[in-house]
């Protein structure tokens, strides 16, 4: 049962990649896969993929679900670089200017 | 790894909100809690603007904004009407601003808890008007340096201490009452889960860090929330059925910690400081004598 139309557009369609000037980057070799990242982005900037799509010299860690950042939506705003426990999220300048 | 919160996305991304937006997160976390079958109303404030505009959404529940005194008394029409449509299963939900909740929308908010209507309000609290560029709510606390209470030769920050509605609300006898904050998601995924086998009214308040308006580097929302707790700036609580539980905390980290982390609280003089210290010791002290009386009882 639906209570009211809803916009039928995602706000997916709006990328925010040009709001970032910090460019946050997961070093998987040192990432537990803990998932606090994917818990704290106001963004939503995180898909989720399974184990096997991404290398860990760790074979139990590697075979855990893995956060990815999707950067058509990341402002970088650092959260997730400061939250980690393993302090596995590199934050770079952001090189590409999108105007 | 397990994920510590529901993995369900109700809020999209491609939304407007700020670098390391605290309400975002406040959102973010409540609709996971609530789930899809909840219509949610918001009056002006930041989460008026950070949907965007149609024709698209952020968010996958339908949503209706109100004038801005008027959630409490639009998800009171909003319940019945659905009741009388056999909606009874649906979450009515108001989700407002500190401003729109301690100030403007504070009597149509207590007339819908005193009305006993099966509602949920949660009041994000960001300590201050940010959506209109950081003017003081009553809900600023002490010391702190807004658009309104700018600094000046007399140091003219906020001279009044916060209100607190969270406390008004367990005063009026609400049968559900807690206040929360983004550092603790799970902890407020459990409080959204408690309230929601309350048929009543249920008032969550969840403190949300503001980097714009706290004057804070956004990667610091979670620590600057974590530390308004620790240091008892803020303390969690949950008032059910008549009964109050206060989290405590064992090793509690200093006052100065939190206030020296954000710019709001730059003039600040020693006099200043160990004033906040009192008052956090006394808020604890009497949230801690009321949970024993409560529990006695
Ligand atoms: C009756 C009325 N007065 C003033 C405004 C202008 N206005 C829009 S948003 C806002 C600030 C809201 O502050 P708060 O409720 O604390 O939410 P926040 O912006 O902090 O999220 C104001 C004053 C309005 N929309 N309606
Ligand atoms: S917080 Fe760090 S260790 Fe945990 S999953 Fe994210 S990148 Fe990996
Ligand atoms: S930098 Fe901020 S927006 Fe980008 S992924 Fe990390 S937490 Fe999300």
């Amino acid at each position: 049962m639906i209570l009211a139309p809803l916009a039928d557009r995602s706000s997916r369609a709006n990328h925010t990649d040009s709001w970032r000037i910090l460019k946050p980057e997961i070093k998987y070799d040192k990432c537990i896969r803990c998932m606090i990242c994917w818990k704290f982005c106001p963004d939503n900037a995180f898909t989720v993929v399974s184990g096997e799509e991404l290398e860990s010299p760790n074979p139990r860690v590697a075979a855990l679900e893995a956060p990815v950042i999707d950067y058509d939506y990341c402002k970088g705003c650092g959260i997730c670089a400061n939250e980690c426990p393993e302090k596995c999220i590199e934050m770079g300048i952001e090189t590409k200017m999108v105007i | 790894m397990p994920f510590s919160i529901p993995e369900q996305e109700l809020m999209e991304p491609g939304h407007t909100a700020c670098h390391g937006c605290g309400a975002t997160l406040s959102m973010r976390y409540v609709l996971k809690a609530l789930g899809k079958d909840t219509v949610i109303s918001v009056p002006a404030a930041c989460w008026a603007v950070i949907p965007g505009a149609m024709p698209n959404r952020t968010l996958d529940v339908p949503m209706v904004y109100t004038p801005f005194a008027a959630t409490g008394a639009v998800i009171s029409g909003l319940r019945e009407a659905f009741d009388i449509q056999g909606k009874e299963d649906f979450n009515v939900v108001g989700f407002a601003g500190d401003g729109g909740t301690a100030d403007i929308g504070l009597q149509s908010l207590s007339g819908a808890m005193e009305r006993g209507h099966n509602v949920f309000y949660f009041m994000y609290d960001n300590e201050g008007y940010m959506n209109t560029g950081v003017q003081r709510s009553g809900s600023t606390p002490y010391g702190a340096i807004t658009t309104t209470t700018p600094i000046g030769k007399d140091r003219n920050f906020k001279k009044q201490n916060k209100k607190v509605v969270a406390d008004l609300m367990m005063a009026q006898g609400v049968p559900y009452v807690a206040t929360a904050t983004i550092a603790y998601p799970e902890d407020l995924i459990r409080k959204v889960n408690n309230a929601k086998k309350i048929n009543g009214p249920k008032f969550i308040q969840i403190l949300s860090p503001c980097p714009v308006g706290w004057y804070f580097p956004p990667e610091k929302s979670i620590e600057v929330s974590r530390l308004a707790v620790q240091s008892g700036i803020f303390p969690l609580y949950e008032f059910q059925n008549g009964v109050l539980k206060v989290t405590k905390q064992p090793r509690p980290v200093s006052v100065r910690e939190y206030l020296s982390m954000q710019n709001r609280f730059r003039s600040l003089d020693e006099d200043d400081i160990k004033k906040i210290e009192k008052y956090a010791e006394e808020r604890m002290e009497y949230l801690i004598g009321k949970e024993k009386e409560t529990q006695s009882s």
